[in-house]
């Protein structure tokens, strides 16, 4: 069960055999900390030389994960380049379309650098995408704090089941996945450890912090 | 979180963390050139005024616009009220109508409660009587939070509840003067506050105390002056002579004399104490014009506040799925 999962990517030494923390035995690892920070750094490589240098780029990462993940890129982009990024996180809560599904949730925080984003080229970060939804959403976000020259999308893992045309520009890694599975992104930043873990859905699980759509 | 908003005491520890927090985030957007958000796009927020208000009201009114909703002003005056509909028929015009959401400030205390369980929609109390007027508590604990350095911090905020969000009001001493006995903003401040772990006084002449003010979980005085020493904050309540059909006191002044705040009394606060009013203020009673305008007076913070609390309030009511009630 430590194998990598799927044909795809660097299917890396699995690690010992470390007890799951707090979760079933359904728990699958699927990309170890040196992966996630090997995949980050393609992808700041991926954007300095797309947006020929990084210029004019601000980073917006989508609460929760999206934030340490816009930062760690903005950093790499920095020691690449020489430059500071300005980076920040955009809230999208309120623009989601899933809002009267579930009780109304609590806020995460919008947090654009002071120059703002007209005739930026904005890249939007998010840890997981699914279903397009939430990038659906944050369009929308950004549409009411002004007008950037181009966006685009950076994320950790696309794991398929697009409900919406939204496609990333850059991918640190596409997991091909079932919906019955549960794709979790954990970060140091937020939860301790730096993993991406791929699970069944538990039925009492589902509901709680699944998170990434 | 209740369907309903009519008391502060109706709302938890968390709840009422949730709705300053959720404030915090929403307090940033009125800095953005857009100060709007889709969230209620296609629902009815009906605001039905049966007494004065500007405050209040055009705060609602913001709030709820702010949110993309639609908003039916309803004010007493000019309505059917004036030929003696009652508050039963007109909630069911309102329910007929399709109000998603009904603010309701009324001149008899009870009358949100009543209207709860009359209409299918939510129900916030916009002040009721000498009852309640929960959001303006929620307004108060919000600008004490943000001025004690309690609010969210600056730094990347996690949209979970468990995580960085702001804390609550433990340890502060707040004391609440003036007219205790015909003031809503009190009872909804001592139920709020005492909840948010702040200790509360109430100063005031006996006359103005409430009968069972013994049961309210705050500590009572009659001397301001011994009082302010000991505050982080004082709230000013309006001398409401409106309501006032007796004599609770001799005269105006010296009611001003020994309860009203002047730059003489202001001085014997602690350095980082606040002054607040829940406005209209009777400037030279119940406060005096140069503490009203001071800096350490939060009276215009407050009412900015307002709306954002405001939007917190009617998004965690109406903007989610349908809460059991």
């Amino acid at each position: 069960m430590h194998a990598a999962k799927g044909a795809k990517g660097s299917a890396a030494a699995p690690p010992a055999a470390t007890p799951a923390r707090g979760t079933p035995a359904t728990r699958k690892a699927v990309l170890e900390a040196a992966e996630i920070r090997r995949a980050l750094t393609r992808i700041a490589h991926e954007i300095v030389e797309r947006t020929d240098g990084a210029v004019g780029v601000v980073l917006l990462g989508i609460p929760t994960r999206g934030v340490p993940l816009a930062r760690r890129l903005a950093e790499r982009i920095e020691q690449v380049e020489g430059q500071p990024v300005p980076h920040g996180s955009l809230d999208v809560t309120m623009y989601r379309d899933d809002l009267r599904l579930r009780p109304a949730r609590a806020l995460g925080r919008t947090d654009v650098p002071a120059a703002g984003i007209d005739g930026a080229i904005v890249v939007l970060v998010d840890d997981v995408l699914y279903s397009g939804r939430t990038v659906r959403a944050a369009l929308d976000a950004l549409n009411d704090l002004g007008r950037p020259r181009a966006v685009q999308l950076a994320v950790l893992i696309d794991r398929g089941h697009r409900e919406l045309p939204v496609r990333a520009d850059y991918v640190g890694k596409n997991l091909p996945t079932s919906t019955q599975e549960v794709v979790r992104v954990l970060l140091t930043e937020v939860d301790g450890e730096d993993a991406v873990i791929l699970s069944q859905a538990a039925p009492a699980a589902t509901a709680s912090t699944g998170s990434g759509t | 979180m209740n369907r309903h908003l009519i008391s502060a005491a109706d709302l938890t520890r968390d709840d009422a963390l949730l709705i300053l927090d959720t404030a915090d985030e929403l307090a940033r957007i009125s800095d953005r050139p857009i100060k709007k958000l889709p969230t209620l796009r296609g629902r009815t927020v009906v605001n039905l005024f049966f007494e004065d208000s500007t405050r209040t009201r055009i705060s609602f009114e913001a709030a709820a616009k702010r949110l993309s909703a639609d908003v039916i002003n309803f004010s007493a005056k000019g309505s059917s009220v004036t030929k003696g509909e009652s508050l039963k028929d007109t909630a069911l015009t309102l329910e007929a109508m399709g109000a998603d959401a009904v603010v309701i400030r009324h001149s008899a205390s009870g009358a949100p409660a009543r209207l709860a369980g009359w209409v299918r929609g939510t129900v916030v109390n916009a002040g009721d009587g000498s009852h309640e007027h929960p959001t303006q508590a929620l307004l108060d604990a919000f600008t004490i939070r943000r001025k004690f350095g309690r609010s969210a911090g600056p730094g990347p905020g996690s949209g979970r509840r468990s995580g960085a969000p702001g804390g609550a009001l433990d340890g502060l001493r707040v004391t609440i003067v003036g007219d205790v006995l015909h003031s809503r903003v009190a009872r909804s401040n001592v139920l709020l506050l005492h909840t948010l772990g702040a200790e509360v006084t109430l100063v005031a002449p006996p006359t103005l105390l409430p009968v069972a003010v013994g049961a309210w979980p705050a500590a009572v005085g009659y001397d301001l002056d011994s009082a302010l020493p000991k505050s982080d904050v004082v709230m000013m309540l309006r001398v409401q002579q409106e309501r006032m059909n007796a004599a609770y006191f001799p005269s105006v002044r010296e009611y001003s004399r020994r309860y009203g705040l002047d730059s003489a009394r202001m001085a014997q606060l602690p350095e980082q104490a606040i002054v607040m009013h829940p406005g209209p203020m009777n400037r030279g009673v119940e406060i005096a014009a140069e503490v009203a305008d001071s800096a350490r007076s939060t009276i215009v913070e407050q009412v900015a506040n307002g709306v954002s609390v405001r939007m917190a309030v009617l998004y965690l009511l109406l903007g989610g799925a349908e809460a059991q009630s």
